[in-house]
């Protein structure tokens, strides 16, 4: 799948994701789906890690539902999560596939490993006889029009 | 009864519990799912005894979380 995300979009993650350093972040993302089976990502929401910790992550339950409730306002759909990766890189860990539940969502990882050049990928996670499959879906980073 | 159903209107039987509803959604990977209603976040374990009544909003979040 090819997913596509603004530049300015990309920098509100990273400059948050950042700014909490050496915690993860975390976050929603949201847009549309095309009719070509790609998707656009037209808002990012920057929500707290409850866990506060550089190891996990784990969206506040009540920002994730203002967050679903501003999408329904604002005629966009949930597309899936975000969330950094301080100190190790842009793929899901273990526990990121253990935890990645919704077989509709993308899961895009920021990698903040290498200061100065934060990777942000994203991932398609579904459980496939019992074991998590993951496959990287297509990045697009795009200059804001 | 009338109620609300992540963000869609839905007539449902009157007294049905939030187990019932999930079970009639078809929500898919329940357990890990987070329930509120009226923007109040349910314990897990409480939803065979939660009954709805009219005009409640529910709404179903799946748990977002991972590690490194």
């Amino acid at each position: 799948m090819k997913i596509t995300i603004k530049k300015s979009d990309f920098n509100k993650i990273y400059e948050h994701a950042l700014s909490v350093v050496p915690e993860e972040a975390c976050g929603l993302i949201a847009g549309t789906d095309n009719e070509d089976g790609s998707r656009d990502i037209t808002k990012v929401y920057l929500l707290t890690n409850i866990d506060h910790t550089n190891e996990h992550f784990s969206i506040d339950p009540k920002e994730q539902l203002a967050a679903i409730k501003d999408m329904r306002a604002n005629g966009i759909k949930p597309l899936g999560n975000w969330h950094s990766h301080p100190e190790s890189p842009s793929r899901p860990s273990e526990e990121d596939k253990r935890l990645a539940n919704d077989s509709k969502a993308s899961y895009l990882i920021l990698s903040l490993m290498e200061e100065g050049n934060p990777v942000l990928n994203a991932f398609h996670v579904e459980s496939v006889d019992g074991e998590k499959t993951v496959r990287k879906e297509e990045l697009i980073i795009k200059e804001d029009e | 009864m009338k109620i609300t159903v992540a963000g869609e209107k839905k007539e449902v039987a009157d007294g049905i519990t939030v187990a019932a509803l999930i079970e009639q959604e078809k929500v898919e990977t329940p357990q890990y799912v987070t329930v509120s209603v009226n923007e109040e976040f349910l314990e897990s374990g409480t939803f065979e005894s939660t009954v709805l009544k009219e005009g409640d909003e529910v709404e179903f979040l799946y748990f977002m979380g991972g590690g490194r």
